[in-house]
């Protein structure tokens, strides 16, 4: 039989893609739908006196005009969080503003008419009445004296405080250490933009009480129950959601969102389909934002160069309201990464989470754990600056050893598995470290700044095991559901919890399956995205579908392999442990000429004529699978840039990435994960603002204002990887869709660095645009010839 | 309801007369109208190239157009290039390297490098970097679309060999 897993299938998925045949939100239309625009504030900061609607009702084609009031009348709750930090405040987020408005672009009113061009036109003509208040939108200029407040109930616009770490230990290590240096790093703001704006169509079934969302979720069975018992009040069977083909998420389609709320909501008051789809520049204000941190941070090391202690302290800009990983992004999913690969004796991390008048802020590709990543090995580069020594060397020498896994770090995490210099020593070999480095002295002579940047990332992924997660305040298990069912002609249909937004399960997933089962890739089918199908599971975000989804599946393939060597051994009168599988064929170890194919099997486990004694007719499996910890792929990340010293231009010359993700379930899809995230990151260091100016006004509202990597921002990416595999999952796989992201920005930041060198910079907050680049290069020393 | 003006256009082959609102863009007529939702729209500010399709042989941003400005021409849109369920050389060069993750920015990308290889059969990277500079890509890194586009132009160039032997 071929073996599918580590082969480089083409995705099943593609063609329905590739000929415009995929099924997007926005692609749906119903009898008569109606269509929504919201009305949203263009203040950061205000009280609403007085809203009229009635010029907007009146506009021929409008069917409704839909106001926080009249939320709130009918006992819509607010949008809850789903993570608790003790002492966290957590105020209210409603859908629609009542009677304040607490961030740019926050709906104030949705009106809904016959096409989405009559409800533009209308929105124009609500009329609402601001108070203008002073807003904030900086994180550390919210907590200081006199900052205006976001919420009543955060006193000084604190959320949080929250740390990590023994400080005692940290403070005795930086009494003793040899060397130590200091950074202020910001870590800049980003909007999500995958390139399919969010959309919700709601339907309403009035006979049986029922509505359907149809949205662009990354998991849809948390949207039910969320939208279902906390926000609407309503029978979580009440409730069917479905995600179908989605644009990219990125994190930014965890979320449940307002419009979400006042779609479901509309179609049950109208008893009419209703949809809203956003716009770009909707999207830049209302999808959740990623990153935004300020940060102090203090690495102590011996004279030889080896880590002792790390201090952090951060400022995390939440934004006006706590979305539903807000509070675990810059915690759980931060400070517990501030160990990387190296070996440290103390670290302490303290966050202060911020409310300010933005938009809020959450999980974006990474989610906290490339903010660390970036602190991390900003400061490691600093400490090798500072002590003279090869950026790539200090780090070898503070790698954690092969021999020390399970390792456990100062900040709660245990490592389960690695092996960090095999990935180092092939990066430098690709890159031809030597060669590199000797051409940048040549250039300098010629006045050209080439940089060369590292990034040793490690990342905690596989979100991960349910009893862990409680403890430190989810509010929800982190498990994941497979559903194999084989029908009698041994086709089989396997549903999934987990959700692909572009990641390739169909096609991966599908791989696994026709492996275990021994069967072709066509004859199964991947069903994900609807909550009247899978079994509850928790969708795809903190790259989990592998290491999660994928393993919940392998357990349940388990399962029907077990029953069906059961059916096989009776049919042939075998005991079970003498059948096994070769060829696509079941049958008694060393007698292949006298087997059962798997499609016979299925067969007689439906027609259930001849089973054996007391055995269920039937073949199908449910595994609900909790992984026992996080998995930690690893790598070794190199960007080359040119800084042009008379305009300040960087230009990304190479970037060489070795990751570790265990064995890769299809190659290429792996690498194409890889891809993509590495620009994401790349995006950030070079690239992309979501900036507010100080009084909250949002000044990169389109892609006009907002950057985005287009493909003459990047060269070819030179990939390869190392296998080292999780030793506690069923596939021994790790997560791949975040690395990419979580590695590159520090890269790129690290070599834009060294380039600037000879400018005698030693740091410089992201984006290194022209402007920034030339800026710093203007007040920073002569270069030295 | 605002006036209407009639307009007959051929789309993918077919013609098709419609009574549409001056302001209709192309690429709302094309999704709503026609039910072609192969062409979408990734943003309000003509930069993502989501919604590319050809107007009488060039590919252009159907949100840059208003339906009426297509009356009477030759539209093909993403649904118009699979002759017989082949997929286009450009389509298969795509799914041959894993040019597409999510999807999305898919039907742009294949648009655009039509046009791209119309004028310039035999692009080099950075040629092809700068002939998709007006399609953005969140999730492949633009990457594995380069060699799609390497890929296509190869195909064609044999394609165009083997009928001109032929
Ligand atoms: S929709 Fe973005 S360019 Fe047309
Ligand atoms: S494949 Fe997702 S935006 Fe290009």
């Amino acid at each position: 039989m071929e073996q599918y897993f580590g082969k480089a299938v083409k995705r099943v998925e593609d063609p329905r893609f590739l000929t415009g045949s995929g099924q997007y939100t926005d692609d749906l239309s119903l009898p008569r739908m109606a269509h929504v625009a919201m009305v949203r504030t263009p203040f950061a900061h205000a009280r609403i006196r007085r809203i009229d609607t009635a010029q907007a009702l009146e506009h021929p084609g409008v069917v409704a005009v839909i106001t926080g009031q009249a939320l709130r009348d009918a006992n819509i709750g607010s949008i809850p969080p789903g993570w608790l930090l003790p002492d966290i405040k957590t105020p209210p987020h409603y859908a629609i503003a009542v009677d304040r408005v607490r961030h740019a672009g926050e709906i104030v009113a949705a009106v809904i008419a016959e096409s989405r061009a009559i409800a533009e036109d209308a929105a124009l003509l609500v009329d609402v009445e601001y108070e203008m208040l002073p807003a904030v939108s900086l994180g550390s200029a919210a907590l200081a004296s006199g900052a205006p407040a976001v919420h009543d109930e955060a006193i000084e616009n604190v959320c949080f405080r929250w740390s990590i770490g023994d400080q005692a230990a940290v403070d005795a290590e930086f009494d003793r250490a040899a060397k130590t240096v200091k950074l202020s790093l910001r870590n800049s703001r980003l909007a999500p933009n995958a390139i399919e704006p969010r959309a919700s169509l709601a339907q309403y079934v009035r006979a049986s009480d029922e509505l359907t969302l149809w949205t662009t979720s990354q998991n849809p069975h948390i949207h039910r129950l969320i939208l279902a018992a906390f926000v609407l009040g309503i029978p979580e069977h009440k409730l069917r959601v479905i995600s179908p083909d989605v644009g990219g998420g990125f994190g930014s389609k965890i979320f449940q969102y307002p419009e979400e709320v006042i779609v479901l909501y509309a179609a049950r008051k109208l008893n009419r389909p209703v949809k809203w789809t956003a716009r770009r520049t909707e999207s830049f204000v209302s999808d959740s934002h990623g990153r935004d941190h300020e940060s102090e941070a203090e690495l102590a090391a011996d004279d030889e160069g080896h880590v002792l202690a790390l201090r952090v302290k951060t400022i995390a800009n939440l934004g006006a309201y706590l979305t539903l990983f807000g509070p675990v992004v810059p915690t759980y999913l931060y400070g517990t990464l501030m160990n990387g690969p190296y070996r440290f004796r103390a670290i302490h991390c303290a966050v202060t989470g911020v409310f300010t008048h933005t938009a809020p802020v959450d999980a974006l590709r990474g989610a906290g754990r490339p903010e660390a990543t970036y602190l991390l090995e900003r400061m490691m580069d600093r400490m090798a600056q500072e002590l003279g020594q090869d950026p790539a060397e200090l780090r070898r020498k503070n790698f954690i050893q092969p021999d020390a896994f399970p390792y456990q770090t100062p900040v709660a995490l245990v490592y389960d598995s690695g092996n960090y210099e095999p990935a180092l020593d092939k990066a430098l070999t690709t890159l031809d470290y030597k060669r590199a480095r000797e051409a940048q002295a040549a250039l300098r002579k010629e006045g050209r700044y080439l940089g060369i940047g590292f990034s040793t990332y490690l990342e905690a992924c596989g979100l991960a095991p349910s009893s862990l997660v409680g403890s430190l305040g989810a509010q929800a298990g982190q498990w994941e559901s497979a559903l194999v069912r084989v029908m009698p002609t041994g086709k089989v249909e396997v549903f999934t919890g987990a959700h692909s937004h572009g990641q390739g399960h169909e096609t991966a997933f599908a791989q696994i399956v026709a492996d275990d089962l021994q069967i072709p890739m066509d004859d199964v089918v991947i069903v994900h995205g609807d909550t009247a199908k899978v079994p509850f599971g928790w969708g795809s975000y903190g790259s989990r579908s592998a290491a999660v989804g994928a393993s919940a599946l392998k357990m349940a393939l388990n399962k029907i392999r077990d029953k069906a060597a059961g059916i096989a051994a009776h049919l042939l009168e075998a005991a079970p442990e003498d059948v096994e599988m070769t060829g696509g064929q079941l049958h008694v170890k060393g007698v292949p000429e006298r087997g059962k194919s798997f499609s016979d099997i299925a067969l007689q486990a439906h027609l259930a004529h001849n089973l054996p004694e007391g055995m269920e007719p039937g073949l199908e499996a449910t595994h609900f699978y909790d992984p026992k910890n996080f998995v930690y792929p690893f790598g070794t990340h190199v960007a080359v840039v040119e800084v042009d010293p008379e305009t300040g231009r960087v230009t990304l010359q190479r970037y060489v990435a070795v990751d570790d993700c265990g064995p890769l379930i299809n190659p290429m899809i792996a690498e194409g994960q890889v891809h993509g995230g590495i620009a994401h990151g790349v995006g950030q260091a070079l690239l992309e603002h979501a900036l507010y100016d100080e009084q909250g006004q949002f000044v990169a509202g389109s892609f006009l204002e907002y950057a985005m990597p287009r493909a003459d921002d990047l060269p070819l990416f030179e990939i390869d990887h190392t296998v080292t595999p999780s030793p506690h999952n069923p596939l021994g796989v790790k997560g791949i869709g975040e690395t990419g992201t979580i590695a590159s920005t520090a890269a790129v930041a690290n070599a834009v660095i060294d380039a600037l060198g000879p400018f005698g910079i030693t740091h410089l907050d992201m984006p290194f645009t022209a402007e920034n680049v030339w800026r710093a290069i203007q007040g920073g020393k002569k270069a030295v010839a | 309801m605002a006036d209407t003006v009639a307009i007959t256009l051929t789309v993918n082959g077919v013609e098709r007369q419609a009574d549409v609102e001056p302001r209709t863009l192309l690429v709302h007529f094309l999704r709503e109208a026609l039910g072609l939702t192969g062409t979408h729209v990734g943003c309000d500010t003509s930069q993502c190239g989501a919604c590319a399709v050809s107007v009488g042989g060039v590919v252009v941003k159907s949100c840059t157009l208003l339906a009426v400005q297509a009356d009477r021409a030759e539209v093909t849109t993403i649904e118009g290039l699979a002759r017989d369920g082949q997929l286009d050389p450009v389509q298969q060069a795509f799914w041959d390297v894993h040019a597409l993750q999510c999807g999305f920015c898919t039907p742009g990308m294949v648009m655009a490098t039509h046009e791209l290889l119309a004028h310039s059969p035999q692009p080099t990277d950075a040629e092809i970097r700068h002939g998709l500079e007006g399609n953005y890509c969140r999730c492949t890194g633009y990457h594995n679309i380069v060699r799609a586009v390497r890929l296509a132009a190869e195909k064609l160039a044999e394609r165009e060999s083997t009928a001109a032997a032929g």
